[in-house]
């Protein structure tokens, strides 16, 4: 036996709350983040990622209070995302107790801030996380996307995703914009050409619906890990339900 | 000056904040204190030497603060923790940066082969391992399960993230192993010191229990 798969709960957090929107319209609250990242610990989850969705700068103090909470009670890996614009938002979360910092736009925007950071902090705590959609009009299948999934940049996402491990990225967190919210799985194609093409590993994000679309995204994406929101916010599955089907289908998991 | 029960060695590499939460939460009653203080070191009854990011920068950091002499002689004589780089800085090598370690161990520090990265199935294996992966304690010739290991089931599951291992000269003071895909040592002990390459702070129950049995260890 050896290294198990993670599954890795998403929490987007905003005004210190939980909350999973339907293509970011209509947020519903899912709750006190602290309270969810302990019953997810409980479950056995691997992980746990927060992203701070509040688009003004203004709550940022907002999401290190609830990190540095979290942090003395959680006992796990937790990676934190979502406006992280440069070398010292890095430290504040790591010093507030974040594990590793996903960096997306601003990773796009300046690309060196990934290897400052990762020079400084070492490539185990920085995540680039990559939004990416299938396109027709350009010499490649997939195209990052920046802003949420607003601004396409003419990027390929696996020369970028190769791009960004050679700067310092220890994991890559992959978000297909097409599946995203949709539950009809992962994006599949997508996460096998960028989980073959670089060394560190992959994290597939976007369109989980049931349990086995998380057991297609290791077994035919070629993830390390699996990440998803709203199956477990409401309660439709268990992070143990989940783990439990993934080892019936030969998949090693923590339980 | 109060005393200090326990001082976690900060040598301005990465986060170390995880480190004495997790310490925090298993021992209330102590005082933990993160410290870059030479003294502090010498003082405290127990030390944890954790670290981040990349040896010869650690190794770097280390020396411009005056800790390399108190985390030597704390390796020697009191209750001695080290995780992750503070495992790999015990010893004289490492292949990251080519860098000289403290060598308190022979031994050296090595790279997961490129060559090796494939799974039974055939499956390619990432750098940096990183995740929870089984550990298996080693049981000393002639002696008892390690006090660190109590309550811990064998084959316990922790979490990691490295890419590089050691390689003790010396097998006697192996006292844990993983596989990835091929057996690497993952935990050391010797006499006051015990160190280990997966880390204990976020490695939910059985790490916890594991810090809990090193605030408790009094080595004979």
């Amino acid at each position: 036996m050896g290294l198990a798969k993670r599954i890795i709960p998403c929490l987007d957090v905003t005004n210190g709350r939980v909350v999973k929107g339907v293509n970011f319209l209509e947020l519903r609250d899912a709750g006190d983040p602290v309270e969810i990242a302990k019953r997810y610990d409980e479950q056995g989850a691997d992980e746990l990622t927060f992203l701070d969705i509040t688009a003004s700068s203004d709550n940022r103090g907002l999401i290190l209070h609830i990190i540095e909470e979290v942090a003395s009670q959680v006992f796990i890996p937790l990676t934190v995302g979502g406006g992280v614009r440069e070398v010292e938002d890095v430290r504040r979360l790591l010093n507030a107790g974040a594990d590793k910092v996903s960096i997306n736009t601003t990773a796009v925007l300046n690309p060196q801030m990934v290897k400052a950071a990762a020079d400084r902090f070492g490539s185990q705590c920085i995540v680039v996380a990559i939004d990416a959609k299938k396109v027709e009009n350009q010499p490649f299948e997939w195209e990052v996307f920046t802003h949420g999934g607003r601004k396409a940049t003419g990027l390929d996402a696996v020369k970028w995703a190769e791009y960004m491990v050679s700067l310092g990225a220890g994991e890559l967190l992959v978000t297909s914009m097409d599946r995203d919210g949709t539950k009809i799985g992962f994006n599949n194609p997508l996460n096998k050409a960028i989980s073959d093409a670089v060394e560190v590993p992959l994290i597939a994000s976007g369109g989980v619906g049931n349990l086995q679309h998380l057991v297609d995204g290791v077994k035919v994406g070629g993830a390390d890990a699996v990440l998803a929101a709203s199956i477990f916010h409401y309660g439709e599955y268990t992070i143990r339900e989940a783990k439990e089907y993934m080892a019936k289908h030969g998949i090693e998991v923590r339980l | 000056m109060s005393k200090i029960d326990i001082a976690v060695v900060d040598y301005g590499m990465g986060n170390l904040r995880s480190v004495s939460k997790a310490l925090e939460h298993v021992a209330p009653a102590k005082t933990v204190l993160v410290t870059s203080d030479p003294d502090d070191v010498a003082q405290a009854e127990r030390v944890v030497f954790p670290g981040q990011g990349a040896m010869p920068d650690c190794i770097r950091e280390l020396d411009a603060r005056g800790l390399r002499n108190a985390v030597i002689a704390a390796a020697k004589d009191k209750p001695f923790l080290g995780i992750c780089i503070g495992l790999q800085m015990l010893f004289e090598h490492s292949e990251e940066g080519n860098a000289a370690g403290l060598g308190v161990f022979k031994g050296s520090v090595k790279r997961f082969a490129a060559e090796d990265m494939v799974d039974s199935q055939g499956n390619k294996l990432k750098v940096p391992h990183m995740g929870w992966n089984q550990v298996y304690q080693v049981q000393q010739a002639g002696s008892q399960p390690h006090a660190l290991w109590q309550g811990i089931d064998d084959g316990a599951r922790f979490y990691y993230v490295h890419s590089y291992y050691v390689q003790p000269d010396n097998e006697a003071i192996i006292a844990g192993y993983s596989n990835y895909p091929n057996k690497f040592t993952c935990a050391i002990a010797k006499d006051n010191l015990f160190a280990v390459q997966f880390h204990p702070e976020k490695s939910a129950n059985a790490g916890l229990q594991l810090l809990s049995n090193f605030v408790n260890w009094s080595p004979s």
